[in-house]
C-alpha cells in the first residue's frame, strides 16, 4: 500500500498540533518518526489511522482519497505507549479479537493466533489475562493483536517507552526483523535518536508539529539540514560553537583556528555556527590535524559504560562523550581534541552549508 | 528466619488501635454485655445465658422484617447499579457540563438523611403534595399511608433519588481512569459500542463497582432514617424494616436484652453478606469465555 499526505493541517481550538505535512510512504518501506514530547508524533499518527480528521490537505491510499474515511473502513493497526489489551478475556482472545470482528471462520483465527503468538513468544502464555502477564509480555499480546489482522498499514507510538532497557533492546531486535518479513508500510515514532538509528530504514524529523526533515535515516544522521534538526538527531544534543570563516582559515570562538580544508573548502567568508557530535570530541588526541580546545570541567556524567564531561568553552557548554567511567575534577582545566573533518557548519539562519563526507567516517 | 527484634512497628500502630478500640470495640462489649443479661432495673442484672438470642431468633416478626429487608437491599442493588452506570455513561466528558452533571448529581448525597423523608413525605402526600397531586389528578389513587404498595414505591422512589448518584459519581471515576488508547484501540478493532462497554469500560469499573455494591448493599440493608420519617414503618408494618424493627425493640419496648441480642445478629448479617458479595466480585468476569 502507498500512503501519500498532501498538505496536512490539524488545528484544534487555538493550537497547531501539525502544520503542512507532506509525506510519500512507499508500499512496504518503513518510517521511524523522530521528535520531542508535544513534537506531533500521536497526532500524525491519528491522522494516518483515520482517527483525526485533517483540518486541511488530504490522505491518499494506493491514489484513492480517503481523507473522510474512517478508521473502520481502512487497513489500519496501531500499537501505542500504554499496554493496550482487552482486560477480562485471555490472551488468545485479545489476538483473536479483530480477527473474530471480522468474522473470519474459527479454524483460520486459532492458526493465525497461534502463529503470531510464536513469533512474539508469548504462545506458551495464551491461556493467561493481560493482569497476569508482565509488561513485556502485555506489550507483546498488544503487539501480536496489531500484527495479526495483517493490516496494510501498521503505526507504533513509541511502543517500547514504558518497558525497562533489557526489555527495550530485545523486543527492538525482534520487532525489526518482524517488520522486515512484513509487506505493510510500518510506521514507529519515538523520541531516542539512537533507537531511531537501530531501527534504520526512513526517518521523518519533526518539530512543533512540522516536519523539519524526512528521508533515508544514515543520510539525515549525516547531514542534518537545520540546526534544530542536528539536535533532536543527536543525543546529548549536538554541540555548537559559534565563529566565522576569514582569510582562508575557519575561527571557532576565539581561541581555535584552522585552515580550511576537505569538506569546508568552499566557505565564503562570514559567520557560521560549527557543531560537532560529542563523540566526536575526545580527550586525547588521535591525529596531527586535530584542533585542540582549552576548556574548564563543569560536570561529569556517568552513563553506562561512558562518561559524559560537560565542559565550558568561552561561556559555551561542550559535552564530550569518553569512553568507559572517569571522574574528573570539578573546575579543572582540559584539552579536547577534535578533527575538523567532523565539523558541521551552518549560516546564520541554521542551515547547513557543509557536513562530513563519507571519508571522514572511512578514514577513522 | 523471622525478625523479632524489628517488631518496633507495633508502637506505632498502637495509638490506632487504643481509638479504635474506645470507638468501636468498647461499646460493641457492651452491647454483647446487654445480649447475655437480663436487666430488671440498676444494679438488678442476672445472666440470661442464650435466652435473647433463642426469643430473638424465633420471633416471627423480626423474619418478616428480615425478608423486607433483604427484597429492599435486593431492588436497591438491581435499580440503583444499572442506573448509575447509565447515568455515568451518559454523562459528558469535557466542558462546562461536566460540572453541572457533578454538582447536579451530589446534590442529593448533601441532605441530611431524615431531612430527605421530610422532602418525600411533603412531595408524595396525595393532599399538598407536587407529586402526590399529580398522580392523583391524573386518576391514579396514590397514597403512601394507606397503601402498602404506594409505600413500597414512595420509599424505593427516595432511596433512588437519594443514592443513586453516588453509584453515577463512583462509575463516573471509574470510566474517566480508563485511557483514551483503549478506546482508539477499539475503534480500529472495529469494536460496537456494546463490545466497548462489555469488555472494556465494564472490566475497568470492576474496582469502582465492587465499592459501589457492597456500600449500596450496607447503607440500604441498615437503612433507617428516612423510612422513618416517611412511613414509620408503615402502614402496618409493611415498611418496617430492620432498623425500625430494632429500635422499637429498644427504644418502644426498652427491652435492652433482646435488642442487644437482636443488634449482634443484624451485625452478623451484614458481615455475612458483605463477604459473600466481596467474594463474589472478586471472581465474577475475571476470566471468560468471548
Amino acid at each position: 500500500m502507498a500512503l501519500v499526505l498532501q498538505g496536512i493541517d490539524k488545528i484544534v481550538g487555538r493550537e497547531v498540533h501539525l502544520k503542512d505535512i507532506h509525506l510519500k510512504l512507499a508500499p512496504g518501506s518503513r518510517h521511524v518518526v523522530l521528535g520531542r514530547t508535544l513534537a506531533g508524533k500521536t497526532s500524525l499518527l491519528r491522522v494516518m489511522a483515520g482517527l483525526d480528521r485533517p483540518t486541511a490537505g488530504r490522505i491518499l491510499v494506493e491514489d484513492r482519497d480517503m481523507t473522510g474515511v474512517g478508521v473502520r473502513k481502512r487497513s489500519v493497526a496501531m500499537v501505542y505507549q500504554q499496554f493496550i489489551n482487552y482486560p477480562s478475556l485471555t490472551v488468545f482472545d485479545n489476538i483473536a479479537s479483530p480477527l473474530k470482528l471480522a468474522g473470519m471462520p474459527k479454524a483460520d483465527i486459532d492458526r493465525r493466533v497461534r502463529e503470531t503468538a510464536a513469533m512474539l513468544h508469548i504462545d506458551n502464555l495464551l491461556d493467561r489475562l493481560p493482569a497476569e502477564l508482565s509488561g513485556g509480555q502485555q506489550q507483546r499480546t498488544a503487539i501480536a493483536r496489531a500484527l495479526v489482522k495483517e493490516a496494510q498499514l501498521l503505526l507504533l507510538d513509541e511502543p517500547l517507552v514504558n518497558l525497562d532497557y533489557k526489555l527495550r533492546e530485545e523486543l527492538r531486535v525482534e520487532l525489526q526483523q518482524i517488520f522486515e518479513q512484513r509487506s505493510a508500510v510500518v510506521v514507529y515514532t519515538t523520541t531516542e535518536p539512537a533507537e531511531a538509528l537501530m531501527l534504520g530504514g526512513n526517518i521523518v524529523v519533526m518539530d512543533e508539529g512540522r516536519i523539519l526533515q524526512a528521508g533515508p535515516t544514515p543520510e539525515v544522521y549525516r547531514h542534518p539540514a537545520t540546526m534544530r534538526v542536528a539536535e533532536i538527531f543527536s543525543d546529548p544534543p549536538i554541540n555548537f560553537i559559534k565563529g566565522d570563516v576569514r582569510d582562508h582559515r575557519a575561527l571557532l570562538g576565539q581561541a581555535i583556528q584552522m585552515p580550511l580544508n576537505g569538506h569546508m573548502a568552499h566557505l565564503a567568508p562570514g559567520p557560521y555556527t560549527f557543531g560537532v557530535r560529542c563523540n566526536h570530541l575526545f580527550l586525547k588526541s588521535t591525529s596531527p590535524e586535530d584542533v585542540a580546545i582549552r576548556a574548564v570541567v563543569e560536570l561529569c556524567e556517568i552513563n553506562g559504560s561512558e562518561t559524559f564531561i560537560h565542559i565550558n568553552y568561552e561561556n559555551t557548554r561542550l559535552v564530550v562523550q569518553d569512553d568507559g567511567v572517569h571522574s574528573l575534577k570539578l573546575g579543572r582545566e582540559v584539552m579536547v581534541y577534535v578533527h575538523p573533518c567532523h565539523l558541521f557548519v551552518y549560516d546564520p539562519e541554521g542551515k547547513l552549508v557543509a557536513s562530513p563526507d563519507q571519508s571522514c567516517y572511512v578514514d577513522r | 528466619m523471622e525478625k523479632w527484634d524489628d517488631n518496633r512497628a507495633w508502637f506505632l500502630v498502637l495509638p490506632v488501635f487504643i481509638v479504635v478500640a474506645f470507638s468501636a470495640i468498647v461499646p460493641l462489649m457492651t452491647v454483647v454485655n446487654y445480649s447475655v443479661q437480663d436487666i430488671l432495673g440498676p444494679g438488678q442484672t442476672y445472666f440470661a445465658g442464650t435466652e435473647w438470642f433463642e426469643e430473638v431468633l424465633h420471633d416471627g416478626r423480626l423474619h418478616e422484617a428480615l425478608w423486607r429487608q433483604l427484597l429492599f437491599s435486593g431492588l436497591v442493588l438491581l435499580i440503583e447499579i444499572p442506573l448509575g452506570i447509565m447515568i455515568a455513561l451518559a454523562m459528558p466528558k469535557r466542558g462546562w457540563g461536566v460540572s453541572a452533571c457533578l454538582v447536579t448529581l451530589a446534590l442529593p448525597l448533601l441532605i441530611p438523611w431524615n431531612v430527605i423523608g421530610t422532602i418525600w413525605l411533603i412531595f408524595t402526600r396525595p393532599d399538598i403534595g407536587m407529586l402526590g397531586v399529580a398522580i392523583n389528578k391524573a386518576g391514579i389513587v396514590f397514597d403512601h399511608t394507606a397503601s402498602p404498595t404506594d409505600a413500597w414505591i414512595t420509599v424505593m422512589l427516595m432511596e433512588v433519588w437519594h443514592w443513586t448518584p453516588l453509584v453515577a459519581l463512583l462509575c463516573y471515576a471509574g470510566l474517566r481512569a480508563i485511557p483514551e488508547a483503549y478506546y482508539q484501540a477499539a475503534k480500529i478493532d472495529g469494536a460496537s459500542g456494546w463490545a466497548v462497554f462489555r469488555y472494556i469500560q465494564l472490566p475497568k469499573m470492576r474496582g469502582v463497582l465492587t465499592i459501589a455494591i457492597l456500600l449500596r448493599f450496607m447503607d440500604s440493608f441498615l437503612i433507617y432514617a428516612e423510612p422513618f420519617v416517611l412511613t414509620g414503618g408503615g402502614p402496618g408494618n409493611s415498611t418496617t424494616f430492620l432498623s425500625i424493627y430494632l429500635v422499637k425493640i429498644a427504644m418502644g419496648q426498652f427491652d435492652l436484652g433482646p435488642a442487644a441480642a437482636f443488634s449482634l445478629i443484624y451485625f452478623v448479617i451484614v458481615l455475612l453478606f458483605s463477604f459473600i458479595f466481596y467474594q463474589v466480585l472478586q471472581n465474577v468476569g475475571r476470566r471468560e469465555k468471548q
